[in-house]
């Protein structure tokens, strides 16, 4: 199934260093870019082209959007480091460090997974008894809150890893505050603090820190399959082919990477992980530290069996071409375990029964 | 299901459509647009359709998509043409970073491009319209495409659109003007969409120097004043007016500046059409007999 789409044959050319057997001339580059542009995987692909230097071997049309796609990447990343330095600007007056999260991270610590790596919101992490004092500072700067409803104010207030997210009244832009990496009702509890003890400090930047490269790893493995959003994935599983070819794979620290797992409790989104980046992408991860991370993971055949049928299709990328069969339910039950994992029961009935009559009736989409 | 494609310009489009309203648009006004061979590269992939879901039954709405990707909120039904152009428009304002993209309409006459600067208001859309039915070549109501590596602008013609009262406007300034149905009740008030004359769409693939930048000003019951404007207003007033300024960063800056050096820049107040277009012909009159 998956080796029949463009995007992911592309993708695993890259991982192997194959990007020159291409045949650039009669390549079907409308569909690679239709494909990937849906993914909001284009920047990725085309800075890859810009870095072996192929793209002058590719016909002018196509070109032309791998070029502007570039273009849009370097925007984003102008754009991500600017927005970065006032929150930072504001924040560090009042002696608030910060961890920055996801794509900033990626940008400001420069890995590989900041190539061609597109987002719109700032996630940033302070600490829990920071919490207060960075939103009232940040308000008085410019941030704003956009919700308003009194039922989804006490959701992110008592449920949920964040405060409700915040809009610079100027610059439009949205900025996430979190005080730990996942909602703290979940199932799973790794400590921020310890966390905290691991992050790198950026240089220059007293205050300012990103995650270790390792929990970045882990942390974008707990974000992918615990959030139930699927309309990334495929974006997301390259960040972590990309992390982990970077981090783990040439000094083969896998060892680490599972011993730091266990330390937090992310055993299972490890596995996950490992198990569909090598899956999908060919990830060089060794067979036996998939097994060991199931075994840690807790999960037995019949379950991950059941899993592999759910995130393999919800992670292909959603375009026409790629349809596979059972997408739809397949989602629906991702959605649902995402909200399983993430309260306990006596919280999760009443709050999708009102998010399904808020639907219904109109009042709010998901 | 339908499907029809044209090339606008260097830019092809596939539009997939189920709705026979959207159907009879594209027949009438992309009637002389050439199709994409079978084997060339399509740039756009959209599709425009009817809402599915039980509140079909109480309200039809239409979406637009980009391959898959929904940009909009739907609109009620009878809006499907102009949302069609309106989507098709996001695309290209987000998609063709090869260009400094002005909200501007380009048009030219005797291998002299005259730029006019949009704000809502200023009489733009007529004022273009009514140049294109005197003679002058249309390259953009909407959007000037102004290359990033020579600086040439580059047609992309389409229907034009005009509102309200310009509609009755322009049928009565020119017999000739072929229009579609008026789509009402929009954000923009009533619209009807102008066909392209076929001598635009026969020379679209051929791009224009930028000669002017005329800023137009409607007020109603004033004089005809052509003043020249400062060379830095009018490099302010335009990057405000480009969609993709700040993503091309320096590069839309050197490009920008580049254009602001080697035109002629105006400010234009005007009370009626006839002394627009004359204001505008004279432009190019005097500049040809110096």
């Amino acid at each position: 199934m998956l080796e029949q789409i463009l995007l992911i044959q592309f993708l695993r050319q890259y991982g192997k260093n194959l990007l020159d057997n291409l045949d650039f001339e009669n390549y079907d580059w409308e569909l690679l870019i239709r494909q990937a542009r849906r993914a909001n995987l284009l920047s990725r692909i085309a800075v890859f082209l810009q870095k072996g230097d192929f793209l002058e071997k590719i016909p002018e049309k196509p070109r032309l959007h791998f070029l502007n796609a570039i273009q849009l990447a370097n925007a984003n990343a102008r754009s991500a480091k600017y927005e970065v330095q006032q929150i930072y600007k504001t924040l560090h007056a009042e002696n608030i460090d910060f961890v920055l999260l996801k794509g900033a991270a990626y940008i400001w610590a420069n890995t590989d997974s900041a190539q061609g790596r597109l987002f719109s919101d700032t996630d940033i992490m302070v600490s829990k008894m920071d919490l207060d004092a960075a939103e009232n500072t940040l308000i008085t700067k410019g941030w704003f809150g956009e919700i308003f409803d009194d039922y989804k104010q006490r959701y992110y207030r008592e449920w949920m890893h964040e405060i409700p997210p915040l809009q610079h009244l100027q610059r439009q832009t949205t900025l996430d505050v979190h005080h730990t990496i996942i909602p703290p009702t979940s199932r799973l509890k790794p400590k921020p603090k310890k966390l905290w003890d691991h992050a790198d400090a950026l240089e220059n930047m007293s205050g300012l820190f990103v995650l270790s490269p390792v929990d970045m790893i882990l942390h974008s493995a707990t974000h992918l399959f615990h959030e139930g959003e699927f309309n990334q994935g495929l974006r997301d599983i390259s960040d972590l082919d990309l992390l982990l070819r970077q981090f783990i794979v040439p000094n083969n620290l896998w060892e680490l990477l599972l011993v730091r797992a266990i330390e937090l409790n992310l055993e299972r989104p490890l596995y996950y992980a490992l198990n569909y980046t090598q899956h999908i992408l060919h990830t060089p991860i060794p067979d036996s530290y998939i097994a060991e991370s199931a075994k840690l993971g807790n999960l037995n055949t019949l379950q991950t069996r059941f899993m592999n049928s759910l995130f393999l299709r919800a992670l292909a990328p959603n375009h026409s071409s790629c349809k596979v069969s059972g997408l739809g339910i397949a989602s629906w039950l991702l959605y649902v375990r995402s909200h399983w994992l993430r309260m306990p029961i006596h919280l999760l009935i009443p709050h999708l029964t009102r998010k399904s009559w808020m639907q219904f009736t109109g009042k709010s989409t998901r | 299901m339908c499907n029809f494609k044209f090339k606008s310009g260097e830019l092809s489009v596939s539009l997939q459509t189920s709705m026979s309203t959207v159907k009879q648009h594209c027949e009438l006004v992309y009637k002389h647009f050439p199709s994409p061979k079978e084997t060339d590269f399509v740039d756009f992939h959209v599709s425009v359709n009817p809402v599915k879901g039980y509140r079909r039954w109480l309200r039809p709405q239409v979406q637009f998509s980009f391959d898959g990707y929904e940009p909009f909120a739907p609109l009620p039904i009878e809006q499907a043409p102009a949302f069609f152009e309106w989507g098709l428009n996001w695309c290209i304002a987000n998609n063709t970073n090869q260009y400094l993209i002005i909200h501007a309409a380009i048009v030219e006459k005797n291998g002299y491009g005259v730029l006019l600067p949009g704000t809502p208001g200023s009489g733009k859309s007529t004022l273009c319209a009514a140049l294109v039915c005197q003679g002058w070549r249309l390259l953009s109501d909407e959007m000037a495409l102004l290359s990033i590596t020579d600086g040439l602008i580059y047609p992309a013609p389409r229907p034009i659109s005009l509102k309200n009262q310009s509609i009755q406007i322009i049928k009565q300034f020119s017999s000739e003007a072929v229009f579609g149905d008026i789509i009402p009740d929009t954000t923009k008030g009533n619209i009807a969409y102008m066909c392209a004359p076929k001598v635009s769409v026969i020379s679209q693939m051929i791009p224009v120097v930028p000669a002017f930048i005329v800023f137009p000003h409607y007020r109603a019951n004033s004089e005809t004043k052509l003043t020249p404007l400062a060379k830095s207003r009018a490099f302010m007033t335009l990057a405000e007016n480009a969609f993709n300024f700040n993503i091309l960063g320096s590069v839309g800056f050197e490009v920008m500046a580049d254009l602001i050096d080697k035109v002629e820049c105006y400010d234009f107040s005007y009370p009626d059409l006839i002394s627009a277009l004359n204001g505008i012909n004279d432009i190019v009159a005097k500049h040809e007999k110096e």
